[in-house]
């Protein structure tokens, strides 16, 4: 029974399908080898080998996973920990990192930054810094700095990289209002911005695959009672809505109960995306053969669902998320900004850009706009593997 | 054609019933209401005079269940035309709205303009010139536009013009012209500023729109009838604007529904950075200092206003194309 039904299979429909799919090994596209290898690979490894065709796509999930696995070392990798001010640098300019010193040996590595020279304008009323050549801070890779536990379980002490004596200043990307380093709050900024987006989509994506699910595979009252509830989100402007909901969260609360508080407001309508997606699948799937006849066979409901028709549609839905998550990023960061969504001492990308909201701060201390630049760059990558991935999703199209 | 226009109004107004219900859900969520802020103004010895709280208990029915508080405010507002009292601004809501709602409408009809202008002609050369560098260029800045948070881009743009044109920058008037009655100069001033606001507003959607311009006339250029007429000996220049842009033409119009809406929403946390005197920051004051009645009448009336877009670029929509009205 389980042999292959090959006089069914039309060979040049099947030739002419293969020779769209070039496969990425040395041998010449089109040969035989090759040829047999896409006829016995799976749906996974078609899809591989078109995701890695697409350029953008593979240099947006490196700087993904980059970006990630800065959210999971935080602490290591800042120099230090996020709540450290230091009144005297208070809006202190970016330094230049030399790496090279020079001396009457000769030039050697040795990382260093200049220290400040802090003179007081006494008719603005703020601090003018020079940098000052004659004094040196030496920086070093995995120095001893503050203690901290990583992730909150492992204790330890040693930061990637940090200013020799613990207490020289240094600040690559310069200081805020309070005299905090930026460079490791952007760093700490990363977590929450990062799995704010990872958690609403996954809150969505329940959501979504529920009641989308509901709605595509069963039709009728179902589908049409839970089309008008998403029609009705949709047709709502979502900022208000947010700021309504967001301004509703109690100054009071602890600040993770807020953090998932506004997850909560963002997956609210980041779900009818996702159902949509999931319904169209599910009714365009719902009449093919092989559903029919997985039916017919006798399996369950649940079966066919979760054995036929999730892995068929898995790929589209893995490809909706990661579109979703940068939205959700977005989001985040707007609400954050207008100082309605997070709220000190939470740092997150959106936290970070509140303190540049006027021009004042921002003519006195253009660095305060950096936060900006990990925005643009997570945004980016994550809606360039999204594309990448929906475009492979389909092996067998165009 | 009418019926079709008929019955999308009538579906309208559930829609607007149950949004006028989230409305006033939202502005009761906080716990407790303007009037607690007031007492406990009160009590720290300011001058609010107790029959002044009486009076307002008493009109809103502050102190009755929430069904009642409901009813009154929409029966003021459908009866009398009456979005109740702002209690920060001791003023109507409808004046402090009208005040506002027209400078907002100015810019969001002016963007949507920018918008055109410049997707429209971009959206068919990167269409027609697929994977030029021109197709590359426009991708590229378009990805930008796409990732770059309106406000990031507000700030950015008010520090280059402050720091290297010197221009005063935010709110939509130079100070001298803020508060005197309009005149050319006045208008002539307000251009100047326009243009801020106008950019940082566009540029997301202009991204976007290249895009589905983009995509749409793909999918029509390689289709028979294109080669047909090129095969006749058809012009390119006219055969272009013949046939397939005017078929991609019709999702283009179909955006029309969510550019509206979003350039209504999406301007709220610019004109915050921008300081424009427009409805999003009075409406983002309004939320935070649980101002509820001039924050529940922005919210129904944003939401109904998104409504309409909505209708509107459907019947546009199904005025071009009569196939849309029978599915």
């Amino acid at each position: 029974m389980r042999t292959p039904l090959n006089h069914l299979v039309n060979q040049k429909t099947r030739v002419s399908k293969t020779a769209d799919l070039t496969p990425p090994k040395p041998g010449t596209p089109g040969a035989p080898v090759s040829e047999q290898r896409v006829e016995m690979a799976g749906q996974w490894q078609l899809m591989w080998w078109k995701f890695r065709k697409h350029k953008l796509a593979m240099i947006g999930s490196a700087v993904t996973l980059l970006i990630y696995l800065v959210a999971l070392f935080v602490e290591f990798l800042a120099p230090f920990p996020r709540g450290v001010y230091e009144a005297r640098y208070t809006y202190a300019p970016p330094q230049a990192l030399h790496l090279f010193e020079r001396t009457e040996q000769g030039v050697r590595f040795r990382p260093f930054v200049y220290g400040y020279k802090v003179t007081i304008d006494e008719v603005a009323i703020r601090r003018v810094f020079e940098i000052d050549t004659s004094q040196k801070h030496y920086v070093g890779l995995l120095v001893r700095g503050a203690p901290y536990k990583l992730i909150g379980l492992f204790p330890s002490d040693r930061h990637l990289f940090g200013p020799l004596e613990q207490e020289a200043p240094m600040y690559l990307l310069g200081a805020d209002r309070l005299g905090r380093d930026m460079l490791s709050r952007i760093i700490y900024g990363t977590r929450i911005s990062m799995s704010i987006g990872l958690v609403g989509v996954v809150l969505s994506l329940f959501l979504g695959i529920l009641l989308g699910g509901l709605s595509g595979y069963y039709g009728g009252a179902v589908d049409l009672l839970i089309q008008r509830v998403i029609e009705f989100l949709r047709g709502i402007p979502t900022i208000p809505l947010w700021m309504g909901l967001a301004a509703a969260i109690p100054l009071d609360w602890p600040p993770l109960r807020v953090y998932f508080g506004i997850t909560l407001i963002l997956s609210l309508i980041g779900w009818t995306g996702l159902a949509r997606e999931v319904r169209s699948r599910f009714l365009s799937m719902r009449t093919e053969d092989f559903v029919i006849a997985a039916r017919l066979d006798g399996s369950s409901e649940v079966r066919t669902i979760m054995r036929y028709m999730v892995p068929s549609f898995l790929s589209h839905i893995i490809a909706a998320i990661t579109l979703a998550i940068p939205q959700m990023i977005l989001s985040e960061t707007s609400l954050s900004f207008l100082g309605i969504g997070l709220r000190p001492p939470v740092v997150s990308w959106g936290v970070l850009l509140n303190e540049a909201q006027n021009i004042r701060s921002v003519a006195t201390a253009p660095w305060l706009l950096l936060p900006g630049v990990p925005i643009i760059a997570a945004v980016l990558s994550l809606n360039f593997l999204g594309d990448g991935l929906r475009d492979a999703a389909d092996p067998y199209g165009r | 054609m009418l019926t079709y226009i008929l019955r999308r109004l009538v579906l309208m107004i559930p829609t607007v019933v149950i949004i006028s219900l989230v409305s006033f859900a939202i502005i009761q969520l906080p716990p407790g209401d303007y009037l607690t802020t007031l007492t406990a103004g009160l009590e720290a010895g300011e001058q609010v005079s107790q029959g002044q709280l009486h009076y307002l208990t008493e009109r809103y029915g502050l102190d009755k269940p929430l069904h009642v508080q409901y009813w009154r405010w929409m029966s003021g507002i459908i009866l009398r035309g009456d979005f109740g009292q702002s209690f920060e601004w001791n003023r109507p809501v409808k004046d402090l709205i009208w005040e506002r709602i027209g400078l907002s409408f100015m810019l969001s009809l002016s963007t949507l303009l920018f918008v055109w202008a410049i997707a429209f002609p971009i959206g068919i050369l990167v269409a027609v010139r697929q994977y030029s560098l021109w197709d590359y260029f426009w991708t590229f800045i378009g990805f930008i536009g796409l990732a770059t948070p309106n406000f990031m881009l507000a700030l950015i743009l008010m520090y280059v013009a402050f720091r290297y044109f010197g221009q005063s920058v935010g709110g939509l008037f130079s100070p001298d012209f803020v508060d005197v009655p309009w005149s050319w100069a006045r208008v002539l001033d307000m251009l100047k500023h326009l243009w801020i606001p106008i950019i940082v507003l566009g540029t997301s959607q202009t991204a976007s729109l290249i895009r589905i311009m983009r995509a749409n006339l793909l999918d029509e250029l390689h289709k028979p009838y294109v080669t047909t007429a090129r095969a006749k000996g058809m012009s390119e220049i006219s055969l272009l604007a013949k046939y397939p842009v005017r078929v991609a033409l019709n999702p283009f119009v179909s955006t029309v529904g969510w550019v509206l809406p979003r350039l209504v929403s999406g301007s709220v946390v610019t004109a915050v950075v921008l300081n424009l005197p427009i409805s999003g920051p009075l409406m983002l004051r309004a939320l935070k200092a649980q101002d509820m009645y001039l924050a529940g009448s922005f919210i129904l009336l944003l939401s109904t206003l998104t409504i309409i877009g909505t209708l509107l670029s459907d019947i546009l929509l199904a005025w071009l194309d009569p196939r849309i009205r029978y599915t």
